[in-house]
């Protein structure tokens, strides 16, 4: 029962993603990505983590792909054009790490053939023991991920607010002495 | 338990479930028209059956028989799968609310809920949030500068009031250290001092109620936060172009919400189904249902209560609401629920 789970959703993971690079309308694409995010928590329900599942599914199902579609809802991106001429810098790089890509993933699969891969139910991932790796083993980490957040949040706000007055009034002073001097 | 039996009891409950769902949305739209009529000191529906009780199915026949109008301008799959998925996210979330406690049959005990998983209360914010998609988009898909704005307010209303949602449910996870709504219940159960229920409002999650009765209200657009469909500026908000079942489904879902936030709200803080019990075996069996139900009834009153009662915010005073006052508040009763749990255990 688990394992047929594992493998339909682990398709329609696939599918999600591949339809992901082949649409060409950016909210299609985003549409896809959540597909892709849901049966990924699907995935980790399987293996007996709960708490993850909930969080893949409310974090970046319920909150960040909500912020991809607002963006592309307010800038009303429309289709994009495929084909043409493929890029110089595709052809060199993208190939041959594909190429490698492909052995590295067929060579991980032939290692693992002996042993048992799938791991479903194994271990359960209840919310209390998260929390005790999380607040003790690994307070630190976890506290000093959160001051990198809120600088990348500052950041953004720094480069996002408008001009206050005064800084715009030095700008403009500075371009139109520039203008001047030329 | 079998794996058959396993699959037709969940098949039995899901069908029971979702028809007592379906019927309690369409009374409570009943409820909604006869109580608001009654506010504005007219007499609501009193036409169709006695008190108007039968207008629910009328007006469910009128939308199934009207023509389902589909504008030349939106974009076709999405605008069918947005109400679709909305519908179905405000259903899915009832699986895990337990409506009363586990019930002795044939020998097996059948809990009163479609399933009881251990993250159950975060398996109901998660599948709230994405019932956000649902409207916008709606909005977006529509094509048109109504739908679209309203799509946008819904969006950025529902991501702002999802955090103070989640924050001030937090107090009551602290107390009772745990996600499963059937665990969380039980806590509630007796009294202290001899009087006073041991719910959670009363031991000292009465801040944390309001939060979050605040809260669910914006998420789910209901008056005083109806921004997304504030008929005077947007038309119809969302589901302006949407007409016949489709925009029914729309309706269906945010009464469907509504509900699961009443229901929510007794689990965790009014202590469910708990209540007096007394006499024959069979009332043992239903008097929690009635309590869970009457409960229920009560947030659904003051639901419409509130929309007889309260004007509309302006868009930036609800996000600066939301914001700048709710989320600190929910943060504080975080932080004081902590600390209180902290020293006395």
């Amino acid at each position: 029962m688990e394992l047929v789970l594992f493998w339909v959703f682990a398709a329609i993971c696939i599918g999600g993603a591949i339809n992901l690079l082949a649409q060409k309308h950016p909210i299609n694409s985003a549409l896809s990505l959540v597909v892709v995010m849901a049966s990924l928590a699907v995935e980790y329900l399987l293996l007996g983590a709960e708490f993850v599942a909930a969080v893949q599914v409310i974090i970046y199902a319920g909150a960040i792909m909500v912020l991809f579609i607002f963006v592309i809802m307010l800038l009303n991106a429309g289709e994009e054009p495929h084909g043409g001429k493929t890029s110089l810098v595709a052809k060199l790089v993208g190939l041959p790490a594909l190429g490698i890509l492909a052995v590295m993933l067929v060579w991980a699969l032939t290692a693992q053939a002996g042993g048992s891969v799938a791991v479903a139910g194994a271990e359960p991932g209840p919310p209390q023991v998260i929390a005790r790796l999380l607040f003790n083993d690994f307070l630190l980490p976890f506290e000093v991920t959160s001051v990198l957040v809120l600088i990348a949040i500052m950041g953004a706000v720094v480069l996002a607010a408008p001009l206050q007055p005064h800084h715009a009034a030095k700008i403009l002073a500075a371009q139109a002495g520039e203008g001047g001097q030329s | 338990m079998s794996l058959g039996l396993y699959l037709l009891v969940g098949f039995i409950k899901s069908f029971i479930i979702i028809n007592v769902y379906l019927v309690v949305f369409a009374y409570t739209v009943w409820a909604e028209r006869k109580v608001l009529g009654h506010i504005q000191n007219r007499w609501g529906p009193t036409k169709v059956g006695p008190f108007g009780l039968l207008q629910p199915i009328a007006d469910g026949v009128k939308l199934l028989f009207k023509e389902d109008m589909t504008p030349p301008f939106v974009y076709q799959p999405i605008f069918t799968i947005a109400p679709v998925l909305a519908l179905v996210m405000s259903l899915m979330s009832v699986a895990v609310i337990p409506i009363a406690p586990a019930l002795h049959l044939f020998g097996y005990d059948i809990p009163m809920q479609v399933t009881d998983i251990n993250i159950g209360l975060l398996f109901i914010l998660g599948v709230t949030s994405i019932g956000v998609y649902g409207i916008a988009l709606a909005g977006w898909s529509s094509n048109s500068k109504y739908a679209m704005l309203g799509g946008l307010r819904a969006s950025a209303q529902m991501i702002s009031y999802e955090a103070s949602l989640g924050l001030s449910l937090i107090g009551v996870l602290i107390m009772s250290g745990s996600f499963s709504l059937q665990e969380i219940v039980h806590q509630q159960e007796g009294f202290f001092w001899g009087f006073i229920p041991n719910w959670n409002i009363f031991r000292g999650q009465f801040f944390g109620f309001f939060l979050y009765i605040i809260a669910a209200y914006a998420e789910t657009n209901r008056v005083p936060f109806d921004l997304p469909e504030a008929e005077s500026e947007l038309g119809g908000g969302y589901h302006t172009e949407y007409s016949s079942m489709k925009w029914s489904m729309f309706f269906m879902a945010e009464y469907h919400n509504m509900i699961t936030v009443a229901c929510l709200a007794t689990l965790l803080f009014l202590g469910g189904w708990s209540g007096p019990v007394i006499g024959p075996p069979i009332l043992h069996t239903l008097l929690p249902l009635a309590w869970f139900c009457l409960k229920v009834a009560f947030f659904l009153f003051i639901y419409i209560w509130v929309r007889g009662t309260m004007p509309r915010f302006r868009y930036d005073q609800l996000m600066a609401f939301g914001w700048k006052v709710l989320l600190p508040l929910a943060i504080l009763n975080v932080v004081v629920t902590a600390f209180f749990v902290a020293w006395f255990s």
